[in-house]
């Protein structure tokens, strides 16, 4: 079973690389881009297969590590 | 007084921070991230600057889930004084010891320079060997200095009186210039800035020794 993992910055959050990603778009001509946010993606092999308990394990491992709650959300897909 | 100086895969400042408190007048016993115990008797642990497991996931997050990680974090629990310099600093945000967080630089740049500091209580066993409001000259090289907490945690922090520096011509984005902050119980500090590299005069400073000199000298009477 796989899991993803998506980890953003919380609204709110100022994302200095995403504006520094934003302004580089404007210099290539791509006009019109209002906002870039820049997050992670985590693929996890699992040995689980039960989709429910695994997600719950998944998101036992964002709270403790794969993301900083304090300025990071998360979501989580089991496939 | 006993300091206990960790090494991470990665750390590279911790023999500077080592030195730091044996010039103070410490007893220094340097230990390593696999081990699980804080030695017996030890008074205060540093955690030193560098880039531990090469900042990977975030700065700070493998090494503050180190086996060292939750013997610190017990330590702590029992009253135990730390101070978290630089990598350090991130290293105890992430173990949910200091609030707040630390993010790239707003300039997106690696900054490396001498900095200007005051010193915003002396309220603290690090800081109340400096006048109050005693501006203070500690280098900063560092690329995820960004001190980010929200606005609650502001007024929480500036109500009980702990950010410990900020800075003077704010050189990373942190909100309001701090470069430094407190435990709830005033033991545990971590700041961005480096105190231990400006402890004898062939650093071209001396400007932190007033810091580990407190540290020794009332740790030592404890």
């Amino acid at each position: 079973m796989k899991a993803r993992v998506h980890v953003m910055l919380k609204d709110g959050v100022l994302d200095p690389q995403g504006e520094a990603v934003r302004h580089a778009l404007g210099h290539l001509g791509f006009s019109g881009v209002e906002g870039v946010r820049q997050g992670k993606v985590i693929e996890l092999d699992l040995a689980a297969t039960d989709a429910a308990a695994a997600e719950a394990e998944v998101k036992a491992m964002c709270e403790k590590l794969l993301a900083n709650t304090v300025i990071e959300k998360y979501t989580v897909e089991i496939a | 007084m006993k300091a206990a100086v960790i090494t991470f895969p990665g750390s590279n400042c911790d023999r500077d921070l080592a030195d730091a408190f044996e010039k103070a007048g410490a007893e220094v016993v340097r230990i390593w991230h696999k081990d699980t115990e804080i030695p017996a008797g030890t008074d205060v642990v540093g955690v030193p600057g560098g880039f531990s497991f090469g900042d990977y996931l975030r700065c700070g997050a493998i090494a503050s889930r180190s086996p060292i990680g939750q013997a610190v974090v017990d330590f702590a629990a029992k009253g135990g004084h730390v101070i978290g310099i630089c990598n350090g600093f991130q290293v105890l945000t992430e173990m949910g010891l200091l609030p707040g967080a630390l993010m790239r630089n707003a300039s997106l740049k690696f900054v490396c320079r001498p900095q200007k500091l005051a010193v915003a209580t002396t309220n603290s066993i690090f800081t109340e060997g400096y006048a109050a409001g005693a501006e203070v000259t500690y280098p900063i090289a560092h690329h995820d200095g960004n001190y980010v907490i929200d606005a609650e945690g502001l007024k929480r922090l500036e109500g009980e009186d702990r950010v410990a520096f900020r800075y003077i011509d704010n050189p990373n984005g942190s909100t309001a210039d701090i470069a430094g902050v407190l435990s709830e119980n005033r033991r545990v500090l971590g700041l961005m800035p480096h105190p231990e590299r400006v402890v004898e005069d062939r650093q071209g400073g001396t400007d932190g020794a007033a810091l580990f000199r407190a540290l020794s000298g009332m740790l030592a009477q404890a």
